[in-house]
């Protein structure tokens, strides 16, 4: 009765390492008859974002087809802002720590911790967009809007399709505090904030996609 | 306030469309209505809209298909009598209307009946063979029938409210293009598959992580049946294949919305790049299709020869490797593009390789019936039907292949026939035996033989007489989507082929009164042990339908054909295994999650299609609000408890037990 127990109790003890945090030593996968639900949950939310890298690949490939064709309009060369982007990669990459220390606040029960991660992980998002919004902002105000030239639509794809994920991740972090709040650590809230740090984690994946592609590249040719 | 939508979009001048429009529609409410006074809304809403029960999604799932397929038919059959009747005459379709069917055909018969069909009955069975009691994630699994339903929904929606595409099922740039296609149809077109197209994402997410994931224990891979392989198979070539199709058809839609250069002609656009993208995902899809309906036939053929499947190893091969080639051969879909001889060459040699192992399995069928007992039930009689008619449309394929060949025929009948010869004798021949093959596991009775069997033999024949000609006339230099013609020679060729359409038409006729027939004798039909084809893997060591936890306790599987060797073991012991211990179990609870999100979808696919951004953002925010709203519950599983399980499984063990002791006496 007691394995029963502590199977069932395992999707709480979320291990740091090789050991629980409650001391005891962890399941191994085949002591258990099916994967535990934290397993299966963060195993499918992979395969969901190998999905996601796939479409932003086809967003590349069109980008890496396209990024020629400025049909007499700017080239990379003419509109990227070194500086901006390194702001951005900065902000981006420097959320994606605090949204470390969020997921190991919530594993630590740690309330200071967990909030004041995502609440740096959400600013930093923020001021990512702001960037990226400006700009678009820019670009579109001195004519070389998506409209202009085929390598511009494909820009503006490639890199607003990241924003519009930032955007939505934004979303998902607001309510996931908000979740913490009213419900506490709950084992099933764990998987999600397993789920939701994979997906910030890999926005930062696709940002050093983007940013060398699009930018180094653009700016080196 | 409403966009473009005015009374101008309800096409009052055109009265085929807006009439079928308003009979299905009509009928589709007057069922509602009566379901709603027989007081049988309360047993739907509860047992099947908000069920996340696998079994019940997929049912749900082949309903959708063959609702959707009869649909998809009567674009046939128009588009057929109207080449028969066009002979120097303008026949009865107007131009942009026969455009239109033609493109509503394609899409519907590959999307919303081959797709559902097959993503119905791996939900119906692949949890069952691998032993378990759900897929991993059951909520996620209603969501995605629900947007699959949003999808078609939208396309039948664009009958009476505006116009479908007239770009084929493949939206072609430029024509398709804001410029050329200045209405909502390639919108509707657009805006439905990317919704549905999320559904089919979820769902192969869904499986691939089940079929990784989740088995019983000892049930390894190489004791998986071929079925679970092909599903896997398939799932993996979703998650592969339709983020490409969702960035293909969204950058089309940001041409179309915001003036992008994705697809023009103009600044430096690239209507090539889309004919890439495009096959990148559509090549793929049908073998999304017709993998797992080869799962199915080896089913069927290792079950209805009453032995092991021949070379099971070799088939798990084949199909990984056809799961592997099948990116491979897009180019082949635009020989005539000018890519070079040397690339043509590449694909070309690409497709003819994947011939091999499909030829592996159609060998390993034959010797698995060889020296077998066979039963001719009707699903071996697809199962033959199938390995005739797909080798012809296999070896027409490889000709296709060949790139000199196929500018000579590119765009031509003969190419309306092979495709027509591989999806029909393969993927609808495959859904028709799985669906006879299984139909008793998952309502608990029989189909009726005998109008089973005279469907078979009119969809067999009216598949040769609707498509033989075609190749012919293909051979002939008839392109493919004319709406009329002027050379005397096509005309008897097309009228044959629209004969060909009757006879399948009476073929359907005869599914629908099979179904009605098997439903009203369903006592005498009664499937009461759970095995009612003397069965091999896990499904059919259950009763008939199921119960909701699938099995009473954990099935232990230590061979392949898991379920066989058991019951040999019985029926050489006289007896069933010991009762075991039964416990308690928690099943997931059901969710009107996925019913209420595609209601908003609906929604925003309609609002995106007719720019009416306010109920756009209504609706996206409702879907939100949704997912909130589920993640916000507290209560997540049902519990069944113990002496329910046990009063279940006892009334199944006791029908073995009947069953068994009958065969002892029969010996």
């Amino acid at each position: 009765m007691s394995i029963v127990q502590d199977v069932a109790l395992g999707d709480d003890l979320i291990g740091v390492g090789r050991r629980s945090l409650a001391g005891r030593p962890r399941f191994e996968h085949a002591q258990r008859s099916i994967a535990s639900k934290r397993i299966i949950a963060a195993f499918g939310f992979w395969i969901f974002l190998i999905s996601d890298i796939i479409m932003f690949s086809a967003f590349f490939a069109a980008y890496a087809v396209l990024s020629g064709e400025t049909a007499g309009g700017p080239s990379g060369k003419d509109v990227f802002s070194f500086t901006r982007v390194a702001l951005e990669t900065a902000a981006l990459l420097l959320s994606s720590f605090a949204c470390g220390v969020a997921s190991i606040g919530a594993r630590a029960r740690s309330d200071a911790m967990y909030y004041g991660g995502m609440a740096v992980t959400a600013l930093l998002g923020a001021a990512f967009l702001l960037l990226e919004l400006s700009e678009f902002y820019g670009l579109i105000a001195q004519g070389a809007g998506p409209t202009r030239s085929a390598f511009l639509s494909s820009f503006f794809a490639l890199v607003g399709c990241h924003g519009l994920h930032v955007t939505l991740g934004l979303l998902w972090l607001l309510t996931m505090m908000a979740q913490v709040f009213a419900k506490g650590y709950r084992s099933d809230i764990m998987r999600r904030i397993l789920c939701f740090a994979l997906f910030w984690h890999t926005l930062d994946i696709i940002w050093v996609g983007i940013f060398t592609v699009v930018y180094l590249m653009g700016l080196a040719i | 306030m409403l966009g473009k939508l005015t009374w101008a979009a309800v096409p009052l001048d055109q009265p085929i469309p807006l009439v079928a429009g308003c009979v299905a529609f009509g009928l589709v409410g007057g069922i509602v209505v009566y379901v709603v006074l027989k007081g049988w809304a309360p047993y739907l809403w509860r047992e099947w809209i908000t069920s996340v029960d696998h079994k019940h999604i997929g049912v749900m799932y082949i309903f959708l298909a063959m609702v959707m397929l009869l649909r998809g038919f009567t674009d046939a059959i128009m588009m057929r009598s109207q080449q028969a009747l066009a002979f120097q005459a303008p026949g009865y379709l107007p131009p942009e209307h026969y455009n239109q069917i033609f493109s509503a055909h394609g899409t519907l018969m590959i999307l919303f009946v081959g797709m559902p069909f097959m993503i119905g009955l791996i939900n119906i069975i692949v949890p069952l063979q691998l032993g378990v009691r759900d897929v991993a994630f059951p909520t996620l699994n209603s969501v995605s029938f629900w947007l699959t339903a949003t999808g078609a929904l939208l396309i039948n929606l664009s009958l009476v409210i505006g116009e479908f595409a007239r770009t084929g099922w493949l939206p072609y740039p430029p024509l398709s293009e804001l410029a050329y296609s200045p209405g909502v149809g390639v919108d509707y077109y657009l805006w439905s598959l990317q919704i549905s197209g999320v559904g089919t994402l979820l769902t192969g997410v869904n499986f691939v992580t089940t079929i990784l994931k989740i088995r019983a224990p000892g049930m390894t891979y190489m004791r998986m049946p071929i079925f679970c392989w092909t599903a896997l198979a398939s799932s993996l070539l979703i998650i592969a294949v339709f983020p490409v199709l969702t960035a293909t058809l969204a950058m089309l839609l940001l041409d179309r919305y915001l003036g992008f250069h994705f697809f023009t002609n103009e600044a430096g656009g690239n209507p090539m790049m889309f004919m890439n993208l495009i096959w990148v995902w559509g090549h793929p899809e049908v073998y999304i299709l017709i993998l797992p309906a080869f799962g199915v036939f080896s089913e069927v053929v290792s079950t209805l020869s009453g032995k092991p499947l021949f070379g099971y190893r070799s088939m798990v091969a084949a199909t990984m490797a056809i799961c592997i080639l099948s990116q491979m051969v897009w180019l082949h879909h635009f020989f005539t593009m000018g890519a070079g001889a040397d690339v043509n060459a590449f694909f070309g040699i690409a497709t003819m390789i994947i011939a091999v192992p499909t030829g592996v399995k159609v060998y390993n069928w034959l010797f698995t019936m060889y020296g077998g007992r066979i039963r001719y039930a009707q699903p071996m009689m697809w199962s033959i039907g199938f390995m005739v008619t797909f080798v012809i449309g296999g070896m027409t394929g490889v000709l296709l292949a060949v790139p000199p060949a196929d500018f000579v025929v590119h765009n031509s009948l003969f190419l309306v026939a092979h495709f027509h010869n591989v999806i029909i004798g393969g993927v609808l021949f495959g859904a028709f035996a799985g669906y006879t093959f299984w139909f008793p596991k998952a309502f608990g009775f029989r189909l009726e033989e005998s109008l089973g069997r005279a469907a078979f033999w009119c969809w067999f024949f009216g598949f040769y007489l609707a498509f033989m000609p075609l190749y012919v006339l293909g051979l002939m230099g008839m392109t493919r989507r004319m709406q009329h013609y002027d050379v005397p020679a096509w005309h008897p060729w097309l009228l044959v082929a629209a004969a060909g359409v009757v006879v399948i038409l009476a073929g359907i006729g005869l599914q629908i009164a099979q179904l009605v027939v098997s439903i009203r004798h369903r006592e005498q039909l009664r499937d009461t042990t759970g095995d009612p084809w003397n069965g091999r893997s896990l499904e059919w060591s259950t009763a008939s339908p199921p119960p909701a936890f699938n099995f009473a306790v954990e099935p232990r599987i230590e061979e392949g054909d898991a379920y066989w060797e058991t019951k040999q073991r019985a029926i050489r012991q006289q007896v069933l295994a010991d009762e075991p211990v039964y416990t308690d179990i928690d099943l997931p609870r059901n969710s009107a999650t996925g019913f209420v999100c595609a209601f908003f979808a609906t929604f925003l696919g309609f609002a995106l299609i007719w720019h009416i951004w306010w109920l756009a953002a209504a609706s996206f925010l409702g879907a939100y609000a949704t997912f909130v709203a589920f993640a916000w519950r507290d209560r997540t599983e049902v519990r069944v408890p113990a002496e329910e399980v046990a009063r279940i499984d006892r009334e199944n063990r006791s029908a073995r037990r009947v069953a068994l002791a009958q065969l002892g006496a029969a010996e």
